[in-house]
């Protein structure tokens, strides 16, 4: 169980068309047993709808599931409007089908890690505490 | 205390003055975590006075608050109000996690710039709301909002604390909810502003909604004994001037309406409702009353809190505690004496 001022919040989301959020809610409730607090916004977010609630939300992380294929254009919307929201803080990660090639060129353009379908859930909560961690001691 | 703010706050307070949500939301985050620093943020903050209409929806597990909640938020947009939501989700006490999927029923406000919408997580708090929803609620009424709408988490008993948060507590209830006995028992009789019985497109609304108003009617008849019978509002009655300028305005018996959520019935005559009540709590005197029982409060809740603080994080107290169990082992003194000469030192 965490201390309350180490309390990490996620936004964890479900963007595009696709109608599959079974994905979205394991991993918003592993996270939850993991003692975070998970903010669902169920599905068909668009961007605009994500940035606003991870805004007023004030969440430390945004986890998008993406199943549509449609990766290469979600990830780099959501990162470059919160970047432009003054939300640069905010880690932007998620999981999907996403080839290992895409999964590569995204990481390199500032997106968080990502995970393929199939991960273990520990790895993604590890991912997250790590990365948390790393940002309060710096 | 209250001193000049940090550099960082103040630079926080003056996005926040500007209006800026990312601002709001990480004074929120301040304020809901304790952060150093958040009530002299709050000290600044309360320097205007309130003046948002609070509206509290509350009711047991999936009634239907989120859903109304938004039905009212959307109708209140086309007026082109500013709204605040805030809404409360327990927290796992076996994790101390959450799952917070109010937002869920909101989606079609969620790219709405005239809206700002937070979860928060009970932490622990058994109210209703959590630890620091009220302090939350007046950043948002600070921040210019002319509305602010809080969802409780879904109440079984006592979880009352809505009453002490919201000008005015609408208690969301379903055919399934039982009768009105059961409501009584729940104490929720007593919290009401306006029932509102949901889902009344499933069997069983009707009698319900005549349940509450007959159990409604004894109560009245019993505390005020000339009150006259009072099925449902009478707009009218309660719009007219005349009957308000009475001292302490005509009193207000809680109507009891029936809404279907999804569809948006009921929900104009809702806000008629709502609206009513406002006029209702303005010309009665009623409003300051429950603002100025809600400033005591504050105060009382920050006096506890920072002597209880200072108490146990002092050196001095802390050996006297220790010496007074000694103490109290050889039988020279008990659990209260040694109690009454801590506060002596803290109150001298
Ligand atoms: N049939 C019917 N279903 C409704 C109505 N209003 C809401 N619902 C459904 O009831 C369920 C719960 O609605 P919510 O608005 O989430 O209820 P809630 O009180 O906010 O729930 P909690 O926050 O979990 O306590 C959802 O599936 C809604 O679609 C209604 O008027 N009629
Ligand atoms: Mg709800």
């Amino acid at each position: 169980m965490q201390s309350i001022d180490q309390q990490i919040r996620v936004l964890v989301a479900k963007p595009g068309l696709d109608g599959h959020d079974r994905g979205a809610k394991v991993i918003a409730s592993a996270l939850r047993d993991a003692g975070f607090e998970v903010i669902y916004t169920g599905l068909h977010q668009s961007p605009e709808m994500i940035v606003n609630a991870a805004i007023q939300e004030d969440v430390h992380v945004v986890a998008m599931s993406i199943l549509s294929g449609a990766h290469m254009t979600l990830f780099p919307k959501v990162r470059e409007l919160l970047d432009g929201a003054g939300a640069n803080h905010i880690l932007l990660t998620g999981g999907g089908i996403i080839p290992v090639e895409d999964i590569e060129d995204l990481e390199s353009r500032g997106i968080g890690r990502l995970f393929g379908p199939g991960t273990p859930t520990t790895e993604v909560i590890d991912y997250i505490q790590d990365w948390f961690e790393d940002q309060e001691t710096s | 205390m209250t001193g000049p703010l940090e550099s960082a706050l103040a630079e926080l307070l003056e996005r926040f003055h500007d209006g800026q949500p990312v601002a709001l939301g990480r004074a929120i985050s301040l304020v809901e975590n304790e952060r150093p620093g958040f009530q002299d943020f709050l000290h600044e903050v309360l320097r205007v006075g309130p003046r948002a209409a609070r509206i509290g929806f509350t009711g047991p597990p999936g009634a239907g608050k989120s859903s109304l909640l938004s039905m009212v938020a959307t109708n209140c947009r086309t007026q082109d109000e500013q709204l605040g939501v805030v809404a409360v989700d327990p927290t796992s006490s076996y994790s101390g996690g959450a799952l917070l999927g109010d937002r869920i029923r909101m989606s079609d406000l969620a790219t709405d710039p005239g809206i700002f919408i937070r979860s928060m997580a009970t932490r622990g708090s058994l109210g209703g709301l959590a630890t620091t929803t009220k302090e939350v609620l007046d950043l948002m009424d600070a921040f210019g909002f002319d509305r602010v709408l809080i969802e409780t988490v879904g109440v079984g008993q006592t979880e009352l604390e809505i009453t002490a948060a919201a000008d005015t507590v609408i208690v969301v209830l379903v055919p399934e909810s039982g009768d009105a006995i059961q409501t009584m028992k729940a104490g929720l009789m007593e919290i009401a502003d306006i029932f509102v019985v949901n889902k009344a497109d499933r069997p069983g609304a009707d009698r319900l909604v005549k349940d509450l108003r007959q159990g409604l009617h004894l109560r009245a008849a019993t505390a005020i004994e000339s009150a006259p019978a009072h099925h449902g509002l009478d707009l009218a009655r309660i719009m007219r001037k005349e009957s308000c300028e009475e001292p302490r305005g005509p009193g207000w018996s809680p109507p009891v309406l029936s809404t279907v959520a999804q569809s948006g019935e009921g929900v104009e005559d809702l806000m008629d409702t709502i609206k009513a009540h406002r006029f209702w709590l303005e010309e009665s005197g009623e409003l300051e009353e429950r603002r100025r029982g809600r400033r005591k409060v504050r105060i009382q809740d920050v006096v506890d809190r920072e002597l209880r603080r200072t108490a146990w994080r002092s050196d001095t107290v802390l050996a006297e505690l220790d010496q007074g169990l000694e103490r109290i082992q050889k039988r020279k003194d008990t659990p209260y004496s040694v109690a009454w000469d801590i506060l002596d030192r803290l109150l001298r």
